[in-house]
């Protein structure tokens, strides 16, 4: 367990280092400079370039960089918000979108949840069309898309809800936003719970109980629940990554300062310390989370467990 | 259809039909099931798959399908004296008073019929804790004591251990002592050695039939493996197209068998002896079993039956009573039918049968 630990760690962090080596490159060959503006004359532009150490070679920029980071230190943002370090302005930033993202899982997820199984139990007509809509709405509408048309309802029809994000008011200005999210998350949850469950309630193992004869709570609880949500753990785990990765639109419309709105703002402007902050920020949060969800894995399924101790 | 004393049964089906809801329609699995079960007795149920088996004891444990409805028929159970009708409980009930604690059952497949991710003392547990309340101590000794009754050699370890990390035999005789857990009177082994290996059958076999005869316990025994009847059936049940079709004690239909089908699947049995003398083509039935899905006229083995008769296909024969323990149902056992034998190949056999079996005793 410990040595394979080891070596997944290891693995993660040399993957960290290749995606840096790759967004460096990519960054270099974008169109443009940090410093499109008409007002700076061509020798200004030079000389911002030499304090940025931006004339130098990729190469040797990269390990700067890398050597700095060791440091704690992304670089400073060039265009955005001149001479603020990425680390100060992720810092701000990102408590917002984390909080919004863990919000709308833990709601998603748990609405899913609740939602596979009792679908999955209660087979009757009317539970199959509830099931069928809000999975296929989920599904295959975009958030954006249930995003404006709650704005449009609630917000701006109805005037129940801020339509806009208001940090002083963090509570009532983020209901729209996390319902959007997390109506996308209980549908592809709901969906994947509701197949296992029917796996699991059809097998002999379940079968073997029933007629032995166990309380129906305790099958549900002791069989199906534990069961049928192991192979959930994995789910929640994407879509974790995902939220706070993808919820850019979202950010965009209800104007919430976090760092879906600044790594847009990032690229359209050639920010590349930004831009590169924030990457290697997102992945290291997949790769932090995989490893998590495979350290809960061991936990939750004595098969994994046991086959990783196995001397 | 054993005897007369119907005090000694303690389980009775009488005329059971069951019938499989499918979108393209009914398929009629069980067709006017007739079977008893007296104590202390093992009834083997034999049969090409689809021929009903599993369907009839899954109707007797209720743990049918979704799709599976009953169609009439009585399940009768006799508690002390009294004659309950299964079918006519309501579910919850049925479940309560007979599910583990008096009718247990045992699956094929040891890999799947326990749960991943308990150990198997809390699943033993769970099992003897929810048909008599007990503390988790005496519980635990009683599961301890179980698992060493079927012949786990360190039951305390097998406790703490999860499914996985157990062989298929293991996993086989702690599934058994779950059946054990709640002390059932009938136990019900649908095909319970078909996925293991040969030389680990024998042994579940072997357990089987002692704690059959130590705890006195009524044993439905389904498999389509004809050694495995032999050995520990009292009485057999040749079952083809949801209904049985030869009824007999063990010597009936191994040595005066009388269905055309029966026939068949003992010819088909292959034998060590007659591949040694170079005769190595292998018999099997011609033909394949009825679509149950559709209306069936007649008798349903007819048209694979070399031996059927116009009437065969024209009106389904009943039950013809041939001795006190033996019956069939097949046209040929009406004494207006004309006298025909079985495939001289197997009165061959049967011959030769007999005459080990009377060296074996006589030594």
């Amino acid at each position: 367990m410990g040595k394979y630990l080891l070596k997944k760690i290891l693995i993660s962090i040399m993957t960290i280092f290749v995606i840096l080596l790759i967004m460096f490159l990519l960054l270099q060959f974008m169109p443009g400079s940090p410093f499109n503006d008409d007002k700076l004359s061509p020798e200004q532009i030079e000389m911002m370039r030499q304090k940025y150490g931006l004339d130098q070679p990729v190469i040797i920029r990269f390990f700067r960089y890398v050597a700095n980071m060791f440091k704690g230190d992304l670089g400073v943002s060039y265009s955005i918000s001149a001479n603020t370090p990425i680390t100060t302005l992720i810092a701000r930033r990102f408590p917002v979108t984390m909080e919004i993202g863990l919000v709308s899982l833990c709601i998603g997820t748990f609405a899913g949840v609740v939602l596979g199984l009792l679908s999955a139990f209660f087979r009757s007509r009317v539970m199959n069309v509830i099931y069928s809509v809000l999975t296929l709405i989920g599904i295959a509408v975009p958030s954006y898309l249930l995003a404006m048309f709650l704005s449009y309802c609630l917000g701006f029809r109805a005037n129940l809800l801020p339509m806009l994000y208001d940090v002083r008011d963090p509570f009532t200005t983020s209901i729209m936003p996390v319902a959007a999210l997390s109506f996308m998350v209980m549908a592809i949850i709901g969906q994947f719970t509701k197949a296992e469950a029917m796996d699991v309630m059809n097998s002999d193992y379940v079968l073997l109980a029933r007629c032995q004869g166990l309380k129906n709570s305790t099958i549900m609880v002791k069989y199906i629940l534990r069961n049928s949500l192991i192979p959930v753990i994995t789910m929640v785990g994407n879509l974790l990554v995902g939220l706070l990765t993808g919820s850019l639109v979202i950010e965009q419309m209800f104007s919430i300062p976090g760092i879906g709105t600044l790594l847009t703002q990032a690229i359209s402007s050639n920010d590349y310390n930004v831009v590169l902050g924030l990457c290697f920020l997102y992945s290291g949060m997949y790769i932090t989370v995989r490893l998590v969800l495979d350290i809960l894995y061991c936990f939750a399924d004595p098969r994994v467990r046991l086959g990783g101790t196995k001397s | 259809m054993n005897g007369t004393d119907n005090s000694r049964n303690i389980l009775e089906v009488k005329d059971l039909h069951v019938s499989f809801r499918m979108p393209t329609g009914d398929v009629k699995a069980i067709r006017g099931l007739n079977f008893t079960l007296a104590r202390n007795e093992v009834v083997a149920l034999v049969g090409e798959s689809g021929s009903g088996k599993s369907v009839g004891v899954k109707a007797v444990t209720g743990i049918l399908p979704d799709n599976a409805v009953i169609e009439s028929g009585e399940i009768l159970y006799n508690d002390g004296g009294e004659m309950i009708d299964l079918l006519k409980l309501r579910p919850s009930v049925r479940k309560k008073r007979f599910a583990g604690k008096k009718i247990a059952m045992i699956f094929q497949d040891p890999m799947t019929s326990l749960n991943p991710v308990m150990t198997i003392g809390a699943q033993l547990m769970t099992a003897a804790r929810c048909h008599t309340p007990m503390s988790r101590k005496e519980a635990w000794a009683k599961c301890t004591e179980l698992l060493r009754e079927v012949g786990i050699t360190d039951p305390v370890r097998t406790m703490a251990q999860y499914p996985h990390q157990l062989s298929g035999g293991m996993r086989q005789r702690v599934v058994i002592a779950t059946a054990l857990s709640g002390d059932p009177d009938i136990l019900i082994c649908d095909e319970p050695t078909t996925a293991l290996d040969v030389t680990i059958q024998q042994k579940i076999l072997d357990l089987l039939q002692s704690i059959q005869r130590a705890k006195g316990l009524s044993i439905i025994f389904i498999t389509h493996n004809l050694g495995v009847v032999a050995k520990l059936a009292d009485y057999v049940g040749v079952m083809y197209a949801g209904k049985i079709i030869e009824y007999g004690t063990v010597f009936d239909i191994f040595f005066e068998p009388r269905h055309p089908y029966t026939w068949g699947l003992l010819s088909a049995v292959p034998e060590i002896t007659e591949l040694a003398d170079g005769n190595d083509t292998l018999y099997s039935i011609p033909g394949t079993p009825p679509n149950l899905a559709k209306e069936i006229v007649g008798d349903a083995f007819a048209p694979r039956n070399p031996y059927a008769m116009e009437i065969d296909f024209k009106a389904e024969p009943p039950m013809f009573r041939i001795s006190n323990t033996h019956s069939a149902a097949t046209w040929l056992a009406d004494p207006r039918a004309p006298k025909t034998e079985m495939p001289p190949e197997l009165a061959e056999r049967i011959r030769r049968l007999k005459q080990e079996e009377a060296d074996y005793v006589n030594s």
